[in-house]
């Protein structure tokens, strides 16, 4: 199965998802729910992307954005799945039963940005001490020691 | 059983190979439960990037994984050129593989020159770090730079090769098949060292794969994945080579693997000098200040350690508004519960060296 052949696969198995589904430089794009994340991610893996490779988020000021890297041996391909939580509550499925990968991954989203990954065996903070305030990769994020540099340019 | 104990090693302790520190459940001296506690080394890269131009945030890449600088510039790089759609002139390409592969002997003896030193071979490690040497120094003639280079830069490379450079390779390169041969007798010939490695610190390929291990950790389970075959980034299809892979997963194949895949680097280096032609070594035109468009990309390579990956996030202002390094030596650490279990405290040890983390690039 090559990325084509995936993109018709999702789009059969989702087709409202179809649209969603982009392909850029050679990997495949796919923006879903939050809410439906953890089924698409186990459908994914069913079809051969045993490899979780990263699990990180972005904070677009409006929302948080999840960026799930997964990647197959058997198709030589990887494929990205995006999922957006709000700000306010942000909570999204843990896919720790997936691929235990996650456990630590997981872990250091929440640390940096507080985000909630329901049914992980083990949320807390990884690099960060437990007693620190606040979550330092959000753009709002603030504390007195950081220096910020002058606009030179 | 006797009354189990809690003793706490590092953050600072010679064994753990950086700053970890690690609690470990004991019953008598085998080990119950142990639980690696990070972040010690956590300077905010992945922050600081966000308030730095994208030439500017390079030399942080650096001090990532500080015995192999070149990957994290060269992935970092990458991924910049992806976002801004910037051309790498071909000789820029070869030298940058002819450097990451003099890291990765550069790196790699750092690991083998460990496990020596953890299973008593010292002289393994000396000899180890007589050939991590020879490396430094021609990295030192390259770019001024024994550890952190700032040598590989968005669209090519800082300067182009120094006079004589080439040959000095060509002679490194030459002995350094040998130098190999007789460090595998000296250590993994040696009795002490191999009651030590068998057998210890057994990971399943599955759960390799399913941890998301990479590089020699997952090799050594028998886990055929190397991106520079099976994803193939810049000129690494035009050379010949083979990705060594390990039996059993314990201690012994993680580590005797690193010292194949010198000799494998040997291999490409040769090839690459074959095939090196003069040429600019830097894209025509670059501004001095990079705006990627608004968008985001991943680019990752095979170094030492395994994946490393970069993911940028520009909003169409010079600064990365958001950068993730997706670090192999995070996720390679993360097994070590899996592995500690059942062995005694001297094998944790071990155990830990074979997994060669770098703790710049797990705490970044």
């Amino acid at each position: 199965m090559n990325i084509n052949e995936l993109r018709e696969h999702l789009c059969s198995q989702y087709p409202d998802l179809c649209p969603l589904f982009s392909v850029e430089f050679g990997d495949g794009v796919l923006v879903i729910d939050a809410d439906r994340l953890h089924e698409a991610a186990t459908d994914l893996r069913d079809l051969g992307f045993d490899r979780l490779g990263m699990v990180t988020a972005v904070d677009t000021r409006d929302e948080f954005e999840l960026v799930y890297r997964l990647q197959s041996r058997q198709m030589h391909a990887g494929i990205f799945v995006k999922a957006r939580v709000p700000r306010d509550e942000p909570t999204i499925a843990s896919v720790t039963d997936l691929w235990p990968a996650a456990n630590w991954q997981e872990r250091e989203v929440f640390d940096m940005f507080g985000i909630v990954f329901t049914g992980h065996p083990d949320l807390r903070r990884i690099l960060l001490t437990d007693d620190w305030v606040g979550y330092p990769l959000r753009k709002d994020y603030q504390d007195e020691r950081i220096i910020r540099r002058p606009d030179y340019i | 059983m006797t009354e189990e104990t809690i003793v706490n090693i590092g953050p600072s302790h010679p064994s753990t190979h950086g700053v970890c520190r690690i609690v470990v459940t004991l019953d008598g001296e085998v080990v119950v439960k142990a639980e690696p506690i990070i972040g010690h080394l956590h300077r905010g890269i992945e922050k600081m990037a966000e308030n730095r131009t994208y030439l500017q945030v390079v030399p942080l890449t650096d001090r990532l994984d500080y015995v192999g600088s070149m990957y994290a510039n060269w992935a970092y790089c990458r991924a910049v050129e992806r976002l801004a759609g910037i051309r790498v002139p071909e000789r820029a390409e070869y030298i940058r593989v002819i450097v990451c592969e003099l890291q990765r002997i550069a790196s790699h003896m750092m690991g083998i020159g460990s496990t020596g030193a953890d299973t008593g071979a010292f002289t393994a490690f000396m000899y180890a770090f007589a050939q991590r040497d020879h490396v430094v120094e021609l990295f030192e003639a390259l770019c001024g730079s024994r550890l952190t280079y700032n040598y590989v830069r968005p669209g090519g490379v800082s300067m182009d090769l120094p006079d004589g450079w080439v040959e000095q390779v060509r002679s490194f390169v030459a002995q350094h098949p040998a130098a190999m041969m007789e460090l595998d007798t000296l250590l993994f010939g040696n009795v002490i060292a191999r009651a030590r490695l068998k057998g210890v610190g057994v990971l399943p390929a599955d759960t390799a794969v399913a941890w998301g291990t990479s590089g020699p950790t997952a090799r050594g389970s028998g886990v055929n994945w190397d991106l520079r075959r099976d994803d193939p980034y810049s000129v690494y299809p035009r050379f010949d080579f083979e990705v060594p892979l390990g039996e059993n997963g314990d201690c012994y194949d993680r580590a005797r693997i690193r010292l194949w895949e010198c000799v494998e680097s040997c291999k490409i280096i040769d090839q690459a000098l074959d095939q090196l032609e003069p040429g600019p070594v830097k894209a025509e035109g670059l501004p001095r200040l990079l705006a990627p468009r608004p968008g985001d990309a991943y680019d990752h390579i095979e170094s030492a350690r395994g994946s490393l990956g970069v993911y940028l996030v520009s909003d169409g202002s010079p600064r990365p508004y958001r950068m993730k390094v997706r670090s192999p030596a995070f996720c390679n650490l993360s097994v070590l519960p899996l592995l500690a279990e059942g062995h005694t405290l001297s094998d944790l040890v071990v155990i830990i060296g074979s997994l060669d983390p770098v703790f710049g690039e797990v705490d970044r």
